[in-house]
């Protein structure tokens, strides 16, 4: 019997917004434990949340980006739970009406083939805080993460193979990160996925019975773990078993899945409009504006730099992988590189330096000007490609302004005549051997001489301009 | 309607509340004497009324994203009953993280 797999995915995203989706605490990674929450966040009696009117637009800029319909009237909702990282005892969601609906992206697989993957809902809601289990059987909480606004992206069960889930994902995050409304970074839990999958015997019309795995925290961990769950079933099929509706746990070290709980019947969140918060009517001309707002997406961005700046498609796409190697791209070549030689830098000697070290391009200390300066330098011959690669480190490192620290090196190259021709000169008077050779037809003299002028000249000299007066001096001999 | 004893037994643990057979009894005639209470709002007769789910009539209440700065971290630690390096010290409760 052969399976078709159908995959579903829910993800959470934390929106960088100034402030809590419903208090005024400030959002920010990496704080001190408990400083940027307040009574709201806490669920102090008597207190009044408001509804962030930055974080509705920012779902709404990602909504859209992700070709989302957007709900014009609609309200929040309660979710009850009990646990101690959410003081209140309830999330503020938008369960009856989600901000955006039917929505859609495409996705890339490895062989080329392009997919649309449908988006059936987005909505708005709030983060809980963050536990952390002591082995002395008491859990610590600290509630600064209380109230960051999330918004949860659910996928259509278009996505049929844990290739598609990790393409979904990778799209994903690339679509919200241009839209500048999220970090959208795994390992700061910006970003975290909820997948569930079933398989079915192909031509069945009826789904199988789906498991989930909550949380997880990389795209090779949701792929790997959709890989193990997806033979699992089918082997549970095959001998003539069932599936259990249940929730599993992606074991990292096994790379298998293991049994969490088993689902019994449907939660009991009790759900009941938000009396807290009066209802939301969303504007045409609010919609419009926030459309305005979105940053230039990738694909429009590869476009423009297949036609305008004669770069090649491949290039193109892994220029547009990230907002923050686009946006640096733009602005070196705003700074007056040539866009052909700057994609070949950040692709080349920038890429490799930043896997070498494992490093986020905004760590260094590069700057789009500074790499632009040193192209420029390279372009007009001020300094050698080889030189280049030592002024590269340089301004990688150590924020130096290329032009003046190639002056005060004397790093600059070599190609005024006036000064190289006497240094040929010499160099030819105490080879004469080399001339005979040169004269007799061995070209090898040719490459003796050159190195012995750029010996003279510690390797400054312009090799095309020392090549050009060689050869004019040895026609003369 | 009447409420049973295993509802609220089961509200209770949603709570993670553990009631004593006669307080079990006890709760369940009063939350039945309130349910009947709000019952009796069915007698008004609601055909051309709307549903809505605020009283308030209000639209669009919203604030500007901007951080306020948030509360003394030793204000909010005396209504804490433990603390520790300014995490709030509670029972351990494993895997029912309602996260999102």
């Amino acid at each position: 019997m052969n399976f078709e797999t159908t995959i579903g995915l829910e993800v959470h995203i934390e929106l960088k917004t100034n402030s809590k989706a419903y208090s005024p605490a400030p959002v920010e990674y990496g704080a001190e434990p408990n400083t940027n929450t307040n009574v709201i966040d806490w669920g102090y009696p008597g207190v009044l949340p408001q509804v962030n009117k930055g974080a509705l637009e920012y779902g709404m800029r990602a909504a859209l980006a992700l070709n989302c319909e957007i709900r014009k009237d609609l309200h929040f909702d309660r979710k009850n739970y009990f646990y101690p990282d959410n003081p209140k005892a309830y999330q503020i969601t938008q369960s009856d009406t989600p901000i955006a609906h039917d929505g859609w992206l495409e996705i890339e697989l490895e062989d080329g083939t392009k997919k649309k993957i449908g988006i059936e809902e987005m909505h708005v809601e709030e983060d809980a805080g963050k536990n952390t289990h002591n082995p002395d059987g008491y859990s610590y909480v600290d509630l600064n993460r209380q109230g960051t606004p999330l918004i949860e992206i659910v996928s259509k069960p278009d996505i049929a193979s844990p290739d598609e889930a990790y393409a979904y994902l990778t799209r994903l995050r690339q679509i919200i990160q241009f839209t500048g409304v999220s970090d959208v970074k795994m390992e700061e839990g910006s970003m975290r996925a909820d997948v569930n999958i079933s398989v079915r015997p192909i031509g069945s019309d009826k789904f199988g019975t789906k498991t989930e795995m909550k949380n997880l925290n990389s795209f090779e961990h949701v792929k790997k773990g959709l890989e193990y769950e997806a033979k699992r079933q089918a082997r549970v099929l095959m001998s003539g078993g069932q599936v259990q509706q249940e929730t599993r746990r992606f074991d990292v070290p096994t790379g298998t899945t293991i049994l969490m709980r088993v689902k019994e019947g449907a939660s009991d969140y009790r759900y009941f409009p938000e009396p807290d918060l009066p209802p939301i009517h969303i504007s045409d001309e609010w919609i419009k504006e926030v459309k305005d707002s979105i940053p230039e997406m990738p694909d429009k961005r590869r476009e423009r730099y297949v036609n305008e700046w004669g770069i090649p498609e491949y290039d193109a796409g892994v220029l547009t992988q990230t907002k923050e190697m686009s946006d640096f791209y733009e602005a070196t070549v705003a700074s007056g590189a040539d866009a052909k030689l700057a994609a070949n830098w950040l692709m080349g000697e920038v890429s490799a330096y930043l896997n070498a070290n494992k490093v986020e391009l905004q760590e260094t200390a590069l700057t789009p000007e500074h790499l632009a300066t040193m192209i420029k330098l390279i372009e007009d011959e001020t300094i050698s490609s080889k030189i280049a690669k030592k002024v590269f480190k340089e301004i990688i490192q150590n924020d130096t302004e290329p032009k003046a620290w190639v002056e005060e090196k004397g790093m600059a190259q070599l190609s005024d005549p006036a000064k190289l021709q006497p240094i040929i000169d010499e160099v030819l008077d105490n080879n004469e051997q080399s001339i005979i050779d040169f004269k007799n037809g061995k070209d090898r003299a040719v490459g003796f001489l050159v190195g012995a002028i750029m010996k003279q000249t510690r390797g400054k000299a312009n090799p095309k301009v020392v090549n050009k007066l060689l050869m004019a001096s040895l026609a003369e001999r | 309607m009447a409420i049973t004893a295993n509802e609220v037994k089961h509200v209770a643990s949603l709570a993670k509340l553990e009631f004593t057979d006669e307080e079990l009894q006890k709760f369940t005639g009063q939350m039945d004497e309130i349910i009947n209470m709000v019952e009796q709002l069915g007698e008004v007769d609601t055909t051309d009324v709307p549903v809505t789910s605020t009283v308030t009539e209000e639209v669009n209440v919203m604030r500007e994203d901007v951080a306020v700065k948030g509360t003394d971290r030793t204000l909010l630690m005396k209504n804490v009953p433990e603390e520790k390096d300014g995490l709030i010290k509670v029972p351990a409760i494993i895997d029912e993280s309602e996260e999102g």
